[in-house]
Formats: C-alpha cells, sequence, structure tokens
C-alpha cells in the first residue's frame, strides 16, 4: 500500500509536467493565424449594426455560437429543474436583517438602472446581455437574500416563460432570417435593431436562469427533513 | 510602474489561486476564490479586455462566489464537516 502511494506520488507529477511542458511548447511553436481576424472584423463592422467589435462578432459575426451557448446555459437549469424533488411546504422567505433589506431597498432599483445602461451600452462600448442579466441576476439574489423573494420550489408559467424567452426570440429571429437566405446574416439595414431585440430578450433571460441556479438550489428555511420530503408534491 | 504593478498582480492572482486549493477551511477557500476572481478582473482590465473583465466581475467572482458560499451554507447544516 505504501509503495502503491508512493508510485503514484512519483508518476502523476511526472505526468503533469510532461503535460505541462507539452503545452507549453504546443503555444510557443504554434504557427501564426493563416488570416487577420482583426482585420476582417474592422473591414465588416460598417454592415454589423453596431459600433463595438465585441458585440458584432458575439451577436452577428458568429452569432451562432451565442445561439447555442444560451441553450446549454437554458439546458443547465432545466436539468436542476428536472433533478430537484419538489417539496411539499411551500417558502417562506425568513425575515432579513434590516441593514441588509435597507440595502437591498437601495442596491436593487441602482442594479437594474445599471442592467439597463450594460444592454443599451453593448452596441457601441463593453457591455452587453450576458453583463446585464448577469447584474440582473445578483439583484434577484441579493432580493432573495433580504427575504424579499422566496426562493423557486415549482416555477409558475409565466416564470417559465421568461427563462425560454431570450432563447425563443433569437431562435425566432434565426429562423425567419433562414427564410431569407443563411441563419443569423441580418440586413445591414435592420441589424442594429434586430441585436438590440435579441440582446433585450436575452438579457430578461439570462437574468432569470442566473438567478434560476441560485434560487431554484435555495432550500425554503426550516425544512422538516425526512417526513415531510416523502410526501412530495403531485 | 505599471510593470511592477503587473508583476505584483501576477504574484498574488497565483498566490490567492494556490491559497483557495490548498487551504483546508472551506469558508476560507471560498473567500480566496472570490479575492482570485476580483484579481482575474484586474488582470484582464490591465490586457485592455474590459468586455471580459466586467464578465469575469460579475458572473466569475460575483454569481459563482455567491453559489459557492450557498453550497457551503447547505453543507454546515448538515453537520459542519470540513474537508480532510
Amino acid at each position: 500500500m505504501k509503495g502503491h502511494n508512493l508510485l503514484v506520488r512519483l508518476v502523476i507529477p511526472i505526468l503533469a509536467l510532461v503535460l505541462g511542458g507539452t503545452l507549453v511548447f504546443a503555444i510557443l511553436d504554434l504557427a501564426a493565424a493563416p488570416v487577420d481576424l482583426r482585420g476582417m472584423v474592422a473591414a465588416r463592422m460598417a454592415v454589423s449594426g453596431v459600433t463595438h467589435p465585441v458585440t458584432a462578432v458575439l451577436l452577428n459575426f458568429r452569432g451562432y455560437d451565442t445561439l447555442l451557448e444560451v441553450a446549454v446555459l437554458l439546458l443547465a437549469l432545466l436539468g436542476i429543474l428536472a433533478v430537484l424533488r419538489p417539496v411539499a411546504t411551500t417558502p417562506v422567505s425568513r425575515p432579513g436583517l434590516p441593514v441588509l433589506e435597507t440595502l437591498a431597498g437601495m442596491a436593487v432599483p441602482l442594479m437594474v438602472l445599471v442592467a439597463g445602461y450594460l444592454l443599451w451600452a453593448g452596441a457601441h462600448r463593453p457591455g452587453g446581455a450576458f453583463q446585464a442579466g448577469a447584474v440582473l441576476a445578483a439583484a434577484g439574489v441579493l432580493l432573495h437574500l433580504a427575504g424579499r423573494l422566496p426562493a423557486w420550489v415549482s416555477p409558475p408559467m409565466f416564470l417559465r416563460l421568461g427563462l425560454g424567452f431570450g432563447f425563443l426570440v433569437f431562435l425566432t429571429v434565426a429562423a425567419l432570417l433562414l427564410a431569407e437566405g443563411a441563419l443569423l446574416r441580418y440586413p445591414p439595414a435592420h441589424a442594429g435593431v434586430l441585436i438590440l431585440l435579441i440582446e433585450s430578450g436575452l438579457t430578461l433571460s439570462l437574468g432569470l436562469i442566473l438567478a434560476g441556479l441560485y434560487l431554484v438550489l435555495a432550500p425554503p428555511p426550516r425544512r422538516e427533513d425526512g417526513g415531510g420530503e416523502e410526501s412530495g408534491a403531485p | 510602474m505599471s510593470g511592477a504593478f503587473d508583476i505584483l498582480l501576477a504574484l498574488a492572482l497565483l498566490w490567492s489561486a494556490w491559497r483557495t486549493l490548498t487551504t483546508q477551511d472551506l469558508g476560507r477557500a471560498v473567500v480566496m476564490f472570490i479575492v482570485f476572481g476580483l484579481l482575474m478582473t484586474l488582470a484582464w482590465a490591465r490586457l485592455d479586455a474590459p468586455d471580459i473583465a466586467l464578465a469575469e466581475a460579475a458572473i466569475g467572482a460575483g454569481l459563482t462566489g455567491a453559489l459557492l458560499l450557498d453550497a457551503l451554507g447547505h453543507l454546515g447544516r448538515k453537520g459542519g464537516r470540513r474537508r480532510p
């Protein structure tokens, strides 16, 4: 047993070192990119509908990747909802600490404002749907911690619709554009409006999804372990 | 001046990553992870990548940190066991 442990302790670091060395060598040996991506993006900025190159790449030139990324996030939350056993007791959020409640009351409106700004700013400077959605989600988590927002034991229909809304808007735009010719190739005249539409939907849904990762897992406080859980929801 | 700052930042990143992985106390590990995320935000900002810096601050440090703290609360309720 001792010898086995020693072997493991010797072999694993050596393998890790070999792997690390190979990776460093591979990076140093990497050939220069055969295409000038930066130049290509800069050359096509005029037809992208936005003026910030990162947003242009995420929502226009590589919109398909972003579409799938949102689908993955949605699937992650659906997985949690599917695995989670519903709890019989209705969740009552605990009364928050007075300081936390006051802080939440002051911070949450500002956070919603910041999320709106980040969404709007995404067109011409750093910002965008993912960051705005994360700020919205953080506002939701803060409200939950302050005792103003109960955990989601089984999300009602409008909440489920909200979770999928951004993805559905994105998918609808993609499907309509597919009828025009190619997937997610926006007509330059309407690119800006379409991107803003998609990003607004995504901000709402990403905020709900990211907050859901926290709120769905958060159990109702003072839950009876054992007996209450077995009876379950119908 | 900025060179010294970058070197300090890189050292602090390595240090916080090492502390996150090796500390025995789970609560301290989570706090060090959040510290790592905030330092990483600074690093992205220094690399002129404000988009990634924003995402890192909001998702990497903020939301993941909150989730980890929440998970820690669950673990604590079940008996307060620490990593051996």
